[in-house]
């Protein structure tokens, strides 16, 4: 049977019919997706770890135990679990270990462009890419077969565009593996020097047999065209080559790590001009290129972005097509209408601080009207940075916080808190706790008392968490309420050691309720004082000031800024 | 054919994406969907590709090639409209959603859209009112899709029907009619 699957949806087929029986992950755009399809299957356990670092080491031990285990993250989550992902690599498996991968080419939703080919090369582990939503099932299915058969941890390494999007597939049945028994190996799972030392070498010839083996496996190919053009590619390029270069001879590579060299040298010595299309890094050409095999590659192809048929067109051919776009005004997303951190970005806007943020949705901060935010970097560096604001300027605490949700709180901030208290510092920390994990399109986590199957849980309590790590001065504000809020966070800011404050209020997007919206009536003086608010559902028209009906949650901010009672409509 | 839907987080594309994929696999076609997950689904700008034929290998429609664009909102419209090949169309809401730049008055929201765009333009927004809800005007547009591209309508309907909620069944279904009627 086949079914239109989401490549996420597709690897965690893959996973399920290759008889996974455990997955861990962090919620992460583009990679979500592929957990949150687990969890539907009764016979796989699935969870939402804390963070990335914490669901490999689960991985790990479920694979050390015998069962095929799934760990999924976006690319910077794998930074996060690059400290178990090295020495996975020595320790090897036991049941199938995957760790998928999804890399954001053209930043559609990260901090950064990174390419995680370059992390699994340093760590010595091999990468499967695949094209399209039938090999991101297909080769889920085999990455458990190569970590058993090579010992190794695999990673699945896909892109925002094969993640998000769906084709075909050809469904199967789950088949389970027999069962590997755990027995206690020292040398291979007790990972200090003398262990390492050995396990060191027998990771060399792991990359070297696979490398060598590698030539034969189906998965690299030869597609025999014109002899005049041969691309070498994998991934979601391959699909944009065979649109642009239908005529080309194409080696379509699934393993990207560690190469196929004599099927690559094969290849390029029959072709008269062989090229690499690769995005984001080098990683192809230069491996190729370090091996005595001449290619091109970046000398035609950008660094930054995704690719697209049109752009192998251009580049390869010297083709272009001249279009004109209108020049019109941006659309950057904003935070939503109703959105619970609005009101603490108008205060901190108000009060003209400085704002250490974190990543999620209300990285949206900085976007104008309100603006405020001063530094983004990672997952939990905000409370860090507000330590070192603090360090770097004994003045700094008086007129900065740092800002972070609930979730990323839990995943790395906490270690930051303690910092803070442990070596004294000055800080306010304002933790948004929305009740979710809002960006990636509302996750549980150990603070909603939920587990990833809705199943109720012990329910972290962060107030409690600060409190048990040395804070002293914590509160719990509703952040629909201005003047509360706004009081809250003066007073943590007079406080001169650290504070927390807990902006405690669920994501508008929770609630499922149809709204009327709210209605500006005739009191309305055009004083623009709600427009500070940069609510995406009021609008400064012809017509004055209106609200969006379709966009309106009614959840008040607007009437707690409208000074002549001109909103008119009831929060429920 | 390549059909380009535009609009703004949060308006429902990803829908609208779904149901053209799921008629045109009941229809035995090759499909390829290409969707924006995360930070522009928050009232950004946000497009979604869906490729329909006999093989399809790209899943996404470059510039000056798409065969049609369904369009959420007027704006959109007009920013996507380079990706249409000479002889395509589009549809689109008349429905005006003012971008951030624009309600700080940084920009200013274009005017005339209409006389720049060859297609043809529905009041989705009113039509949703009129079906129930402002939530409604995704289905106003499906309708109005199916009537200029000559979908079979019953199987089209049953696409978006199978596609929301139980709860939200009638409203839908008098949205997809008031939109295949408001079109020629």
């Amino acid at each position: 049977m086949k079914k239109l699957l989401l490549g996420d949806f597709a690897v965690a087929r893959g996973a399920w019919e290759a008889g996974v029986k455990v997955a861990a992950a962090y919620p992460g755009t583009p990679s979500t997706e592929i957990t949150e399809e687990l969890a539907r299957y009764d016979d796989v356990y699935s969870e939402w770890s804390p963070n990335e670092k914490v669901a490999l080491e689960v991985g790990i031990g479920a694979s050390i135990r015998g069962a095929r285990t799934i760990v999924s993250m976006k690319h910077v989550g794998l930074n996060v679990a690059c400290d178990p992902l090295f020495t996975a690599s020595y320790t090897g498996v036991n049941g199938g270990l995957v760790i998928a991968v999804a890399d954001d080419p053209s930043v559609f939703s990260s901090q950064n462009e990174q390419d995680t080919r370059l992390t699994a090369v340093s760590a010595q582990v091999p990468v499967l890419e695949p094209s399209d939503s039938q090999e991101a099932k297909d080769f889920a299915k085999l990455a458990f077969e190569l970590s058993e058969k090579y010992d190794t941890p695999v990673i699945l390494r896909i892109t925002t565009r094969v993640a998000h999007s769906q084709s075909l597939v050809e469904l199967c049945d789950r088949e389970v593996p027999q069962g590997k028994p755990y027995e206690r190996n020292i040398p291979k799972y007790v990972m200090m020097p003398a262990n390492a030392r050995v396990k060191h070498t027998v990771v060399e010839e792991r990359t070297r047999k696979l490398s060598e083996d590698s030539n034969e496996f189906a998965i690299n190919r030869i597609e025999e065209g014109s002899k005049e053009i041969g691309i070498i590619c994998a991934g979601g390029v391959y699909e944009y080559v065979k649109e642009a270069l239908p005529d080309a001879s194409v080696l379509k590579l699934g393993t990207v790590w560690p190469l196929p060299y004599k099927l690559i040298e094969k290849f390029a010595k029959s072709v008269k001009r062989c090229i690499v299309a690769e995005e984001l890094a080098p990683h192809l050409e230069t491996q190729i290129k370090a091996h005595g095999i001449a290619v091109e590659g970046k000398n035609i192809f950008p660094l930054c972005g995704e690719f697209s048929a049109k752009l192998i067109r251009e580049k390869v051919l010297g083709e272009t097509c001249e279009v004109r776009a209108e020049n019109v005004p941006a659309r950057p997303p904003v935070l939503c209408a109703g959105c619970p951190h609005r009101g603490v970005f108008y205060v901190l806007s108000k009060l003209k601080l400085n704002v250490l943020g974190d990543i999620g949705c209300y990285t949206l901060g900085a976007v104008p009207p309100l603006g405020s935010m001063d530094a983004v970097v990672c997952m939990g560096a905000s409370i860090g940075m507000a330590i070192g604001f603090d360090k770097a300027d004994p003045e700094a605490h008086k007129h900065s916080v740092a800002v972070i949700g609930d979730s990323t709180f839990i995943h790395s901030g906490i270690t930051g808190l303690i910092d803070a208290v442990y070596n004294k510092a000055k800080v306010t920390v304002v933790i948004l706790d929305n009740r979710t994990t809002g960006m990636t399109g509302h996750q549980n986590h150990p603070a909603t008392g939920k587990t990833i199957k809705n199943e109720p849980t012990y329910e972290l309590d962060l107030a409690q968490v600060c409190r048990a790590v040395g804070v002293e001065d914590v509160v719990t504000v509703d952040p629909g309420n201005l003047t509360a809020l706004e009081q809250a966070v003066k007073s943590a800011l007079a406080n001169e050691g650290v504070s927390v404050v807990i902006a405690k209020k669920p994501c508008a997007l929770l609630t499922k309720r149809l709204y009327k919206g709210f209605k500006v009536n005739e009191k309305c003086k055009k004083c623009k004082a709600c427009l500070k608010l940069g609510c995406p559902a009021i609008v400064n028209g012809k017509d004055g000031i209106t609200i969006d009906v379709s966009l309106c949650t009614e959840c008040g901010l607007c009437q707690g800024v409208c000074k002549f009672g001109a909103i008119d409509g009831e929060v429920k | 054919m390549d059909i380009l839907i535009v609009g703004v987080g949060g308006q429902g594309t990803l829908l609208a994406s779904r149901v053209l994929g799921k008629y045109a696999l009941d229809k035995g076609y090759d499909v390829k969907l290409s969707e924006v997950h995360g930070m522009a689904q928050r009232g950004g700008s946000v497009m979604t590709y869906v490729r329909i034929g006999e093989k399809i290998a790209s899943p996404i429609i470059d510039e000056g090639s798409a065969d049609f664009i369904l369009a959420f909102e007027k704006l959109e419209a007009l920013r996507y409209a380079h990706y249409l090949k000479p002889d395509g169309k589009i549809l689109y809401s008349t429905q005006e959603i003012m971008p951030m730049p624009v309600v700080t008055g940084a920009a200013e929201y274009p005017q005339g859209i209409e006389k720049k765009l060859t297609g043809t333009g529905v009041d989705a927004l009113s039509l949703a009112l009129q079906a129930g809800n402002s939530k409604a005007a995704n289905s106003v547009m499906l309708g109005a899709l199916c009537k200029k591209l000559n979908f079979d309508r019953d199987a089209f309907e049953a696409a978006l029907l199978s596609c929301i909620p139980q709860k939200t069944i009638d409203m839908n279904k008098t949205a997809f009619a008031l939109g295949y009627a408001a079109v020629e």
